[in-house]
């Protein structure tokens, strides 16, 4: 049985469809990546599956509970790294993490073994007593995936957890989610803009655009279905070269540019 | 119980980190104390009515818990802006203890700066009429603020951006407290004025803070009790619900 079951879900904002009648499986213990161009409605799914947001229509299971009926059941199976920060600046690294951990009911020698163990990972343990207001893009940056990583989930939601970080960072941190995957079990859901970090740890890719499914299946039947070899060729052939904001009409350019300018 | 301790302590650390946060919203209340109160004094005082700062000493604790509990409930706005509500809300805690968490936080540091301003009015030469009433005092200050902080949480709750803030500052903060006789006498008001102020929850919490600290309360302290506990109980319950239906 799979872990995520998504039916039919649509999503309006208003006349705007931002998801449009989707429908897949993620199988239990798989890396599945979520690839589209930027509008596509990758995070307005995340949100609706992660209980922030009520969908239009259609069913969602995960972990056998539908968001719907019984969400602090579904948010107990779940952990997310979120795409815009999400951090508290007026806390140190440290109490980002304690209050994390307790949030997620963690025992308190497991989750202070773990908060050492991830700062450590993540090159902060030497900064955890500052306040993030002193912390660098990056370093915020890093600290949000260590947060996410504290409590052991059925599923983790990674929402472009590696934007903004160096390659160096990149692999280390992928590497790590991957030994989570492969020792705990850990059902891995990303989304992410790199092509070529999609093609080496996902097992499943669903190409989305428009709010629309294109097409989904591993690296390999993607290149093989467009006849290209490079899966960056293949999300090229698939969704099209024209930038995105072109396409859209003068509201949504409105819209764009207001959220540039009011997100920090 | 450990998820509200855990909210609790962040309402506690952010107030206690924030020194101009703190600062700022002690300078209302001294400016308000020193103009009105010596400015007025005398006006008071051939009046009959007795010393001004006397009067008003309750009025400035009661306005200082009024603002800073509205603003700890508004503060889920800046959360909302600057996305840590979010980690908040995928957390598996139930929406009403998060409010509860939140509340108490809020509540919390709004009773702490009505103290440092209790104190503040000690030196500006008002004496408590009965200082084994000051617990007394104090039981009205954390129900002034647990009412406005769920008060901040349900407003906080249906606005999604800054730009509802002055509106809530205009025409929420600023008449809940004008018309709310932490400035003037309740008796022989004009008639409109003397049901609006019967209408602010606000007014209760006052007269409670000046019937335990100076005596002469204009409701009584009973009603007083019982209608800031009703208003609270009913603000909580509003601002759960409020605070569940939030998306982001
Ligand atoms: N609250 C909202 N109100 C109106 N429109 C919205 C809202 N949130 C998202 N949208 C719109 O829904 C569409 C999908 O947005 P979404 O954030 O899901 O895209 P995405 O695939 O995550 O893109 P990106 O790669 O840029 O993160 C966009 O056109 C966006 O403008
Ligand atoms: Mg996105």
């Amino acid at each position: 049985m799979p872990i995520i079951s998504v039916k039919n879900l649509t999503k309006k904002f208003k006349a705007f469809t931002a998801v449009d009648d989707i429908s897949f499986d993620v199988e239990k213990g798989e890396i599945f990546a979520f690839l589209g161009p930027n509008g596509a409605g990758k995070t307005t799914t995340i949100k609706i599956l992660t209980t922030l947001r009520q969908p239009t229509s259609g069913s969602i299971r995960l972990d056998d509970k539908d968001p719907a009926e019984d969400p602090e059941g579904v948010r107990r199976s779940f952990g997310i790294v979120f795409q815009d920060p999400s951090v508290d600046d007026e806390l140190t690294a440290f109490e980002n993490m304690e209050f994390h951990g307790v949030l997620y009911g963690m025992e308190k020698t497991l989750r202070r073994k773990r908060i050492e163990q991830l700062l450590t990972f993540v090159g902060l343990w030497d900064r955890k007593d500052d306040i993030l207001n002193v912390f660098s893009g990056g370093m915020k940056r890093r600290l949000e995936i260590a947060r996410g990583l504290l409590h052991h989930p059925k599923v983790l939601f990674l929402d472009e957890p590696t934007v903004g970080l160096d390659p160096q960072t990149r692999n280390h941190i992928w590497e790590y989610i991957q030994r989570l995957n492969r020792e705990e079990g850990v059902t891995i859901f990303f989304t992410t803009h790199y092509m070529e970090e999609a093609a080496r740890v996902a097992s499943q890719i669903a190409v989305i655009d428009h709010g629309k499914i294109l097409k989904q299946g591993s690296a390999q039947e993607l290149k093989k279905a467009t006849n290209t070899d490079s899966l960056e060729q293949a999300f090229l052939s698939l969704t099209g070269s024209g930038i995105r904001e072109e396409e859209a009409g003068s509201i949504d350019h409105l819209r764009m540019r207001h959220r540039l300018w009011t997100r920090r | 119980m450990s998820t509200i301790y855990i909210l609790w302590l962040r309402q506690l650390k952010r107030f206690v980190r924030s020194r101009s946060r703190m600062i700022g919203s002690l300078g209302q209340p001294l400016l308000f104390l020193v103009a009105l109160g010596f400015g007025f004094g005398p006006v008071f005082q051939k009046a009959g009515q007795g010393n001004y700062v006397q009067f008003l000493a309750p009025g400035i604790v009661a306005m200082t818990v009024l603002f800073t509990s509205i603003f700890s409930g508004i503060e889920i706005i800046w959360d909302r802006q600057f996305g840590f509500l979010k980690e908040t809300l995928v957390a598996p805690v139930s929406r009403l203890n998060i409010m509860i968490g939140r509340t108490l936080g809020g509540a919390t540091v709004a009773v702490l700066q009505g103290c440092i301003v209790f104190l503040i009015t000690l030196i500006a030469g008002f004496r408590p009429m009965d200082w084994t009433l000051l617990p007394a005092a104090l039981g009205f200050m954390i129900l002034i603020a647990l009412l406005f902080t769920a008060l901040g949480t349900a407003i906080a709750s249906v606005l999604d951006d800054f730009h509802g803030f002055q509106l809530i500052m205009n025409f929420v903060v600023m008449p809940l407290f004008f018309l709310s006789g932490a400035l003037f006498p309740l008796d022989d008001l004009p008639r409109i004025l003397s049901v609006i102020t019967r209408l602010n929850p606000l007014s209760y919490g006052v007269d409670g803070l000046r019937g335990t600290l100076v005596s002469g309360a204009h409701f009584g302290l009973g009603l007083d009790l019982g209608i800031l506990a009703a208003i609270t109980a009913f603000l909580l319950i509003l601002g759960s619900y409020l605070f569940s239906k939030i998306q982001i």
